[in-house]
């Protein structure tokens, strides 16, 4: 019989951790689909943050290095220096990446690092247990917001396409979702092409992705999608921020 | 071979080059800064990378990721600076990283000020991050011993995938002095098959990781890294001792110290006073029962720790003499450096005189 699907050899046998809805397990399949697919596998070195995702190097069947909280692009500099031509990618999630780790992930882009940050933004800190995270919304609850987030006490959510995007060392910038079919296709499109534009040695690439976190948002993994598609999308709009490419060709 | 006269600061870069460091990842901070100046200059020359990072808490992060992808790196900085580093060193050591750090200490806390200073002994030897770890630590007091502790601190990192620190006073980072270039040999050259190198489909991935989610798992890794301090503990332990045989006050004193300290020996020769030195050359491991043999030699009368501190080995030192012999403190902070007399007067006071 003919194989129709199969787990992609980007990711491992370790059975993951990740609670029932999350859209973690979504993200590292596309990613390692597309590492797969474009032949890095023997070569790609992934480095995984401190938070949800900090085991991600037991699932990514590639070398893998575990960054502590926030330092990721700074430790992929370090790898991508030495190894030049190797694919380098960060997977972070809204706290490591857009709180404590902003200033190493604006720097790694400002410099135009060679290298891929898959960006994991559910609005809230998942593995401490629900704490606001700087992607919270306005008025969403957190266990440090137990009143809703206030704009007044701790300003609005990070936009991080938006800032990326204005980034001069940024070739590729693009937020998008898995919430239904052809956004999955679109993201595993959007990731594809930043690994494309690794190798070409374009520049930095920056894919965000709008994901849920059922166990901390209090919801089902149905609500939680319905959740993100009323309540986070029309916060963090999905499409192209930044294509350095179709600027060049216009 | 012939000697040439070169800074502190700039031989230490040029002693990493020749022990094949290729790959410098610093942020600027005085007294440290011809470090990576050197550096940004030397690199490219020979196929390395130097890069100046957004702060010193990127840069250990970078050499990190370089350390696990298997190059032969280092970092340099001041007392502040290294504080901020403590993150990364902590972390290194956990997943067994190697890596050299050079400290060209200055004066403190917080700020403090930019001249030398031995404030961070505690820091060095004890550990200045989270966790159970120790590092070995190399304190020169001579620009030559600069350098061959740079290329050795190579050598020790690899040998056993652990950071190692150059403690160097500002002192020995802004002098120069005449030294001569050994040719280097690596002490150990073994394959770094643990690094993330890419798998190549030959091998199952490597990960270079600190942590153990598992409390038994993470007590087992302990035991493991502990191994290792032992093994240090055992191997890397260095001291030099002067005129101790037959001293009747011992002074013990590291880095630029040392060497006042001799000049004091002198002044008290003069006045029929035996002076003798215990220099350690490891802060950690400690050389603690070296330092206890030369201590309870029966014509010592009396200890003299001398530190440009407010006083942090001087607490090594009193183990060290087990309250048998009176140990006493000549110290300055801040960046003030101790004079001979200063020493020599210390040593009279101690000896009653």
């Amino acid at each position: 019989m003919a194989i129709v699907y199969q787990k992609s050899k980007g990711l491992t046998d370790k059975e993951m951790h990740y609670c029932p809805g999350c859209t973690h397990g979504i993200v590292h399949k596309l990613v390692a689909e597309v590492l797969e697919e474009l032949n890095l596998l023997d070569d790609a070195i992934g480095v995984c943050p401190v938070g949800c995702s900090v085991f991600a190097y037991d699932y990514f069947s590639c070398d893998m290095q575990e960054a502590s909280h926030g330092r990721a692009p700074a430790v992929a500099t370090g790898i991508k220096r030495v190894h030049p031509n190797s694919p380098v990618f960060t997977y972070q999630g809204d706290g490591d990446l857009a709180a404590i780790g902003m200033a190493e992930i604006i720097h790694a882009a400002n410099r135009g690092e060679k290298i891929t940050t898959i960006f994991i933004n559910n609005a809230i800190y998942g593995m401490t247990g629900g704490q606001m995270a700087p992607t919270t919304l306005i008025g969403q609850k957190a266990t440090t917001a137990p009143l809703g987030r206030d704009k007044d006490l701790c300003g609005g959510p990070v936009h991080m396409c938006e800032m990326m995007s204005a980034i001069d060392g940024a070739v590729y910038v693009e937020r998008v979702s898995v919430n239904n079919i052809p956004n999955l296709n679109k993201a595993k499109k959007a990731i594809k092409k930043a690994f494309e534009l690794q190798m070409q040695n374009a520049g930095f690439a920056f894919i965000e992705v709008v994901s849920t976190c059922p166990t901390n948002w209090g919801k089902t993994p149905v609500e939680s999608m319905k959740w993100l598609e009323e309540n986070m999308l029309p916060v963090f709009p999905l499409g192209v921020y930044k294509d350095v490419e179709e600027v060049a060709s216009k | 071979m012939a000697m040439e006269l070169w800074k502190g600061n700039e031989a230490i870069a040029e002693a990493a080059v020749r022990a094949g460091c290729r790959f410098f990842f610093g942020y600027p901070i005085t007294p440290q800064n011809e470090i990576p100046e050197y550096m940004s200059m030397r690199l490219p020359q020979v196929g390395g990378c130097f890069l100046q990072s957004e702060s010193e808490l990127a840069a250990i992060n970078m050499v990190y990721g370089a350390a696990g992808a298997g190059a032969r790196v280092m970092t340099s900085s001041s007392s502040p600076g290294i504080s901020l580093k403590q993150e990364g060193i902590t972390y290194m050591v956990g997943a067994q990283l190697p890596a050299v750090i050079i400290n060209v200490s200055r004066g403190g806390p917080g700020l403090g000020s930019i001249q030398p200073a031995q404030s961070d002994y505690f820091q060095s030897t004890r550990g200045g991050g989270n966790g159970d770890y120790r590092t070995v630590v190399l304190a020169p007091n001579t620009i030559q011993e600069a350098v061959d502790h740079t290329q050795m601190a190579f050598d020790i990192a690899d040998k056993y995938r652990n950071p190692v620190f150059v403690l160097a006073d500002g002192m020995i980072g802004q002098m120069m002095e005449p030294i001569e270039w050994k040719e280097y040999k690596p002490a150990y050259t073994a394959e770094k098959e643990w690094a993330t190198t890419g798998h190549k489909g030959k091998r199952p991935h490597n990960i270079v990781n600190s942590l153990f989610i598992d409390a038994a798992g993470c007590h087992q890794h302990n035991l493991e890294l502990d191994k290792k301090y032992k093994a240090m503990e055992e191997n890397e332990k260095r001291w030099q001792e002067v005129g101790t045989e037959d001293a009747e006050v011992l002074f013990v004193a590291y880095g630029t110290p040392s060497r006042i300290a001799l000049s004091a020996a002198e002044i008290l020769k003069a006045e029929g006073i035996k002076a003798g030195l215990f220099r350690p050359i490891t802060l950690w491991p400690y050389p603690m029962m070296e330092l206890r043999e030369a201590i309870m030699r029966p014509s010592v009368k009396a200890v003299v720790c001398i530190e440009m501190s407010m006083g942090q080995m001087v607490e090594d030192v009193r183990y060290a003499a087990l309250d048998k012999k009176p140990v006493s403190f000549c110290g300055k902070a801040g960046g003030v450096i101790p004079t001979q007399y200063e020493i020599a007067a210390a040593a009279r006071a101690a000896l009653g005189r």
